[in-house]
């Protein structure tokens, strides 16, 4: 049992881990395409409904990967934790069937027009199509992380004599103050990718001298921002998210900082590997009092420790779970110095002709998408050995008759399939970034060459 | 309550199978209705702008059901681990097949696409036949509510069965045969000249399949599943089921003969929906059958509580209400043959 319950945590984690790479794309260029399409409505200036097509054909690619990704999602509540799915069924199978029939049927609705539909809706109706995709896109981003929420913060629920988890209360499920701050933080991680990502486009057309005035809408757009959301991940988002975890995961927020003894002024450590061994952080780089002020606002506070909580209610993964919160947060702040600087080039008008700040902007494409999944692994290996907080411990969850030998199987055929499907995706979003948007300047005949070339 | 959302998803599920129904059908007989490039894209037109929101009813159903039943979708996803699985394997390959194929123009490209296509809409029609199939058989669920079915044993009824024995085998045709009757007629609706021709063939040929496989299945399904009988005898009113099943096969032929395209195509849903409110009409009130009926999953032994039903029936009637809007618009504004431009990639067809 112990060892099938290993495979079913790396089945979830591989599966959401590949998952999420388009989802974070989607729903960030979701923003981005409105924003454009504004720009288009209010300049009249066709440049802008060029700029959409573009990005539409690449959302486009990665909405399909992304649909074909997610429904494993689903289906593994049922497939891997049965246990979970049985006893907790009644209350986030509510949130998960909300996103099917009110999220799910709404972008492939208007995903087809807004891709497809662009000359029979007109201005008005394919900013609608765009606007609405965008909804779909958030909707969806909200019921998920409700979901989640509801697994870190349990509310709204009561337990029946059976052990089976009902819902009492279906607002406090849906609006209560862990989702509401997860959900900001989340969508401003998925706005952070789509903006490093047109940013990085754009700034491979300026340096490569191609497309460039698509290059310069797409760099000023994604740095304007991008600017926004990277400031607003740290604060307020990130920092309520983490007085969150400090009231109602205490020992989590010790295992993320590594943080083993309780102490008064407690440092916060930059850099250092947590020695589970010796029970300390090796090599410490720390701010001295800096983690008692971020949590509770006062320099000499105590912060509990690890060695304040029985080792059984521990995280399993402790050294993962500090490392993948470091991540999340060195790239956060990187993030902010990048795109600051940026903004500030843009306002002085050096951005387009700055070769190396072009040069820093597109190789910085994958961070944010490391950062998001550390940010999520930082979420879930945070909330264990729980997999519902305080109500059923993970071991308890997975499905009683799946063993190791069915649960490899499938874990290695989605690997190899993911990885086809990884390379796919590579290939067509390349091949789009290369071929580029139509050209401004429209040349005549322009259509029937590549046609012919075609 | 419970007997009520039981409708509601099996209604969900009927959906599911009639809209996506057409596609899959689509799907498996799309190498052999259309042999040229131009005809592929005139059957991919038929289905591209719907078969994305045709897939949602079933996400969304799976979504329902486990919020109305959670021990059911607990006990039977786990239970049909395996099966599940591939079924996700094939949803993934088919989506990408349609989504991938007219991105670039190349003797070798579009060709493995179409292949993938067709391929894993027929083994997917052959699937969901057998998982239904399964689910009226009854599965070796125990007092731990609980069970796993490897793919086969000895291809037996017996007590160690697998999901495939000769029952669930049959069925799975039956499914592909259904659909692929569905889908022809789909595709000869929406297309014209050759592809059309090709698909009325398909269509005429696999009703003859279907009638008879129709007719065997039914007389197996009684010798099976004593609850079926019992709920006909106790309740006949419940033969219309039957009934719509049987007049939308019959009607499929008429049509057939008389050459009305769409019609035909309704008769076949007609029959469609006859078939699955049948079988769900004859399981009620069990949702997931026990080898040792001790154990069968019901309504009430699964259902989620009240309080949760009823919010869920809330939010759940809005929304399908909404979902209705989107469904008729989409099809409204899709009506009529497909036009398929001259192929270019990175473009599709705009919606005329």
């Amino acid at each position: 049992m112990e060892h099938a319950l290993g495979v079913h945590r790396l089945h979830f984690a591989f599966t959401i881990t590949f998952h999420y790479i388009f989802p974070q794309l989607t729903m960030g260029l979701a923003l981005l395409i409105v924003y454009l399409k504004t720009k288009a409505l209010r300049t009249n200036d066709e440049h802008y409904n060029r700029a959409t097509r573009f990005w539409a054909r690449i959302f486009g690619i990665n909405f399909a990967v992304g649909v074909v990704t997610g429904i494993p999602m689903e289906f593994q509540f049922g497939t891997n934790w049965a246990a979970f799915s049985r006893a907790a069924g009644g209350v986030i199978g509510q949130t998960l069937a909300m996103e099917g029939v009110f999220s799910f049927f709404l972008e492939s609705t208007f995903l087809g027009l807004l891709l497809f539909g662009e000359k029979k809706l007109g201005r008005m109706g394919h900013w609608w199509a765009a606007f609405l995709v965008w909804l779909g896109s958030w909707l969806s981003g909200y019921f998920i992380v409700a979901t989640n929420a509801w697994m870190q913060y349990p509310t709204g629920h009561r337990v029946d004599s059976h052990g089976q988890i009902e819902l009492a209360n279906f607002w406090q499920l849906v609006v209560n103050r862990w989702v509401l701050w997860e959900y900001a933080h989340t969508m401003l991680g998925a706005v952070q990718t789509g903006c490093f990502v047109m940013a990085a486009v754009g700034a491979f057309y300026l340096l490569t001298k191609r497309h460039e005035s698509y290059g310069r809408t797409f760099v000023k757009s994604g740095v304007l921002v991008g600017v926004v959301a990277a400031i607003l991940q740290l604060f307020p988002t990130g920092d309520e998210q983490g007085k969150l975890i400090a009231d109602h995961q205490p020992v989590t927020l010790a295992a993320m900082e590594g943080l083993f003894e309780s102490q008064k002024g407690a440092p916060v450590a930059l850099i250092g590997q947590p020695d589970l061994q010796k029970r300390r952080l090796d090599n410490p780089i720390e701010i001295p009092n800096m983690l008692s002020f971020l949590t509770y606002r006062e320099w000499k506070a105590n912060v509990r420790g690890l060695d304040a909580f029985p080792q059984d209610q521990w995280p399993d993964m402790v050294p993962l779970l500090y490392f993948a919160y470091h991540v999340m947060v060195g790239l956060g702040t990187i993030f902010i110095a990048v795109m600051v600087l940026a903004a500030l080039m843009l306002w002085r008008g050096k951005l387009y002709v700055s070769g190396w700040m072009l040069w820093a902007l597109m190789v910085c494409v994958p961070l944010p998408y490391i950062a998001n999944t550390a940010g999520w692994m930082t979420a879930e290996l945070g909330r264990q050995p729980w997999l519902i907080y305080g109500l059923m411990r993970t071991a308890h969850g997975v499905s009683p008759q799946v063993g190791a030998g069915n649960a490899w199987f499938t874990l290695i055929g989605f690997m190899g399939l993911y990885t086809v499907l990884g390379i796919l995706w590579l290939f067509l979003v390349y091949r789009e970034i290369e071929d580029g948007p139509e050209p401004d300047e429209v040349l005549q005949r322009q259509p029937a060459v590549t046609e012919a070339a075609g | 309550m419970g007997t009520l959302w039981f409708c509601l998803v099996a209604m969900m599920i009927t959906v599911y199978v009639v809209l996506d129904g057409f596609d899959l059908g689509a799907g498996a007989i799309h190498l052999l209705v259309a042999k040229t490039d131009e005809e592929r894209r005139q059957v991919l037109a038929s289905i591209g702008p719907v078969w994305d929101g045709n897939e949602v009813w079933l996400i969304a159903a799976g979504g329902t059901l486990y919020f109305a039943f959670p021990a059911l979708y607990a006990s039977g996803f786990s239970g049909f681990y395996l099966p599940l699985m591939i079924v996700l394997w094939l949803l993934i390959l088919r989506g990408i097949s349609i989504e991938f194929r007219n991105h670039i123009i190349s003797r070798v490209w579009d060709p493995l696409w179409d292949f993938l296509f067709s391929a894993s809409s027929l083994l997917l029609t052959v699937f969901f036949g057998a998982a239904l199939a399964n689910v009226v058989r009854g599965v070796p669920l125990d007092s731990t509510g609980y069970f796993f079915e490897p793919l086969w044993t000895d291809l037996r009824l017996g007590e160690q069965t697998g999901i495939l024995d000769w029952y669930t085998i049959l069925v799975g045709v039956l499914a592909l045969l259904a659909l692929v009757m569905h889908g022809a007629l789909w595709v000869q609706m929406k297309t014209t000249g050759a592809v059309n021709q090709r698909s009325a063939m398909f269509a005429a040929n696999a009703w003859w399949g279907v009638l008879i496989l129709t007719a065997m299945v039914t007389t197996i399904t009684f010798k099976i599943q004593s609850q079926v009988k019992e709920n006909f005898v106790t309740w006949p009113w419940g033969l219309i089921f039957p009934f719509l099943a049987i007049a939308g096969i019959v009607g499929v032929r008429f049509e057939l003969v008389k050459r009305d395209e769409r019609k035909a195509f309704f008769a076949s849903c007609a029959y469609l929906m006859g078939m699955l409110t049948s079988v769900v009409f004859g399981l009620y009130p069990l949702v997931l059958p026990a080898r040792d009926p001790v154990y069968s999953l019901t309504i009430s032994s699964a259902k989620a509580a009240d309080y949760g039903l009823k919010v869920g029936l809330v939010w759940w009637t809005f929304g399908i209400l909404l979902v209705i809007g989107y469904f008729t618009h989409t099809y409204r504004s899709l009506a009529g043959k497909v036009a398929v431009a001259e192929h270019k990639a990175h473009s599709s067809p705009e919606i005329a």
